[in-house]
């Protein structure tokens, strides 16, 4: 990932998608420069619920190797541009690609032979829930190979080693913490080695220590399986100490991109409201409503 | 006036389009898409056999209990009829047609929905709410065919089986109370029974309907457990919609099944 230099705001004079979007100039250029390395690309993607804009023409582009976090408020559009990229969605215009194949235009069998290149960790674990912890790690091996169960036993051991829970191979979802399930989630996730893992809020709900290892395991497993991933959060401490980019989202549009220190140094108001956890700012603590004193006096 | 009544009309044609006709269409492409699906469900059968223990086997004592009770009210009130007619001989026949024409593919079939299918919606749905029907998703394996179709075929399978058990529990309910308790002849009790029960028109149409409830019954129960609202209340609403569906459906069906069976119609 390109050291990032100066951070400046686009005029809208400038037109183009990056009007009024605050981000940094060299930044984007390096990362177009590399284009032909992108595992995944974003190009001017929209997407409507009903007639309700969710995001509204953003680019993004995910080289491979690195670790990049979508950060942003709840209903920015960030767990939506990770469902575009799984297929699970599809755009209202833009394309979306990944590994050079445009998402939303596969049919069935291609999407599922994509997707059986890609990890994705939901946001509660989504194990499920009548079968052991060895099985869910076993789930995708015993779906898609033809392994002998030696084979399937040995590689659902070294998987749960690598998330520390090799020990925990005989219980149920039921008796996991949070932070277990997490981590078996995990190593499911990776049960085919994937050349992509999407994360949807690893870091949700969490206790410290749980949230301290599954940050170092998504570092980890990114960096020794040679995977892309692409981590939702918006937890900024953590994220931030763990990722190589960051796009910030607002409202359904990229506000700013950058390194994490570009991201701790960033000058628009909105992103240091929601780095530093102000109560207040340009997203108000009060929900719009009519007049203090005539909501109370008013009869 | 004409436009409060225009309001009205587009509201209620948007309500029977959005709420029964557009469900319907849904529903229809949701079965095609299990019945295509449905290859894994018959090729590891280990899947569909785990179904048919949840489904089946799990509602063994309900069905069980049910049938004996059902079969020994049955001997009761039959015997108090017939013996004003002077043909208590013939309790077994009334018994044991009430039971396989009609008792025991509908009750059996009402016991299955609020047994089998109630748990049927109910995990689905769950399993949708927790996102692992999304899960199953991104690791490249379709729902329908890995948690929807064995759970179909399971039920489609069990549901003949338990009504056949309820019918069965029914007769010998009916003996206890005609043959055991009341005195009624028991050699009168089995031949009349053996003559007048037909293979083809009585045992194969009650078969046949109880097959069709299965059929209705776990179509209904796995199509609501898939579209469920993934919350706590959408679950429990799609729970109560089997169960009242599923009973309509059964004794509607019920009704037009005899007609074509036993009237000719």
């Amino acid at each position: 990932m390109p050291r990032i230099g100066s951070v400046r705001k686009v005029s809208p004079a400038a037109g183009g998608a990056a009007a009024g979007i605050w981000y940094n100039s060299r930044a984007l250029s390096k990362l177009d420069s590399v284009a032909a390395d992108n595992l995944v690309e974003i190009d001017n993607v929209e997407f409507r619920y009903d007639v309700r804009p969710v995001l509204k023409g953003i680019d993004m582009r995910f080289p491979r190797g690195k670790v990049i976090s979508i950060m942003g408020l709840s209903g920015c559009g960030k767990t939506t541009t990770l469902r575009l990229i799984g297929g699970q969605l599809r755009p209202s215009g833009g394309t979306v690609r990944v590994a050079g194949e445009v998402v939303h235009e596969l049919d069935q069998a291609r999407l599922y032979a994509l997707r059986r290149r890609m990890g994705m960790l939901f946001q509660f674990g989504a194990l499920f829930t009548d079968l052991s912890v060895f099985d869910n790690v076993a789930f995708q091996l015993r779906e898609h190979t033809a392994l002998p169960d030696a084979m399937i036993r040995d590689l659902v051991l070294m998987k749960l080693n690598a998330v520390g829970l090799r020990g925990a191979h005989n219980m149920m979802p039921s008796e996991l913490s949070g932070g277990m399930a997490r981590r078996v989630a995990l190593a499911r996730s990776i049960a085919l080695d994937p050349m992509l893992m999407l994360y949807d809020e690893p870091f949700t709900g969490l206790d410290p220590i749980s949230l301290g290892v599954i940050g170092q395991l998504i570092r980890r497993l990114n960096d020794a399986l040679g995977a892309t991933s692409i981590v939702v959060t918006h937890d900024v401490a953590e994220a931030l100490e763990l990722v190589d980019y960051v796009y910030y989202m607002s409202e359904g549009k990229v506000e700013f991109q950058g390194t994490p220190d570009e991201v701790r140094a960033g000058r628009l108001p909105s992103l240091k409201q929601f780095v530093y956890g102000e109560p207040d700012g340009p997203v108000p603590f009060h929900y719009p409503a009519p007049d203090y004193r005539m909501d109370l006096f008013e009869q | 006036m004409t436009a409060r009544l225009l309001e009205l009309t587009r509201a209620l044609g948007a309500r029977i389009v959005n709420n029964w006709i557009w469900r319907l269409g849904f529903a229809c492409r949701f079965l095609w898409l299990t019945l295509k699906g449905s290859g894994s469900s018959f090729a590891r059968f280990h899947l569909t056999l785990r179904e048919i223990y949840f489904a089946g086997v799990l509602s063994l004592v309900i069905i069980l209990v049910s049938g004996l009770f059902v079969g020994m009210v049955l001997g009761l009130q039959g015997y108090d009829t017939l013996v004003r007619y002077g043909s208590s001989e013939a309790l077994g026949v009334l018994v044991s047609l009430s039971l396989v024409r009609e008792l025991g593919p509908v009750v059996a079939g009402l016991l299955f929905a609020s047994r089998a299918g109630s748990a049927i919606t109910a995990e689905i749905g769950l399993m949708k709410a927790t996102e692992q029907l999304s899960a199953m998703e991104m690791m490249a394996v379709d729902p329908i065919a890995r948690v929807v179709a064995p759970r179909f075929w399971g039920g489609v399978i069990s549901m003949p089986l338990l009504a056949a058990l309820f019918s069965a529990m029914g007769v010998f309910g009916g003996y206890l109370v005609g043959v055991r308790l009341i005195g009624v002849d028991e050699g009168s009790f089995w031949s009349q029974m053996q003559a007048a029960v037909d293979f083809r028109q009585d045992i194969l149409n009650g078969f046949i309907k109880s097959f069709v409830f299965g059929v209705a019954v776990t179509w209904i129960a796995v199509f609501e457990g898939y579209d469920a609202p993934p919350t706590a209340e959408g679950v429990s609403g799609a729970t109560t919609r089997t169960v009242v569906t599923s009973s309509l459906a059964i004794l509607a069906l019920d009704f037009v099944l005899t007609a074509l069976m036993f009237r000719g119609l």
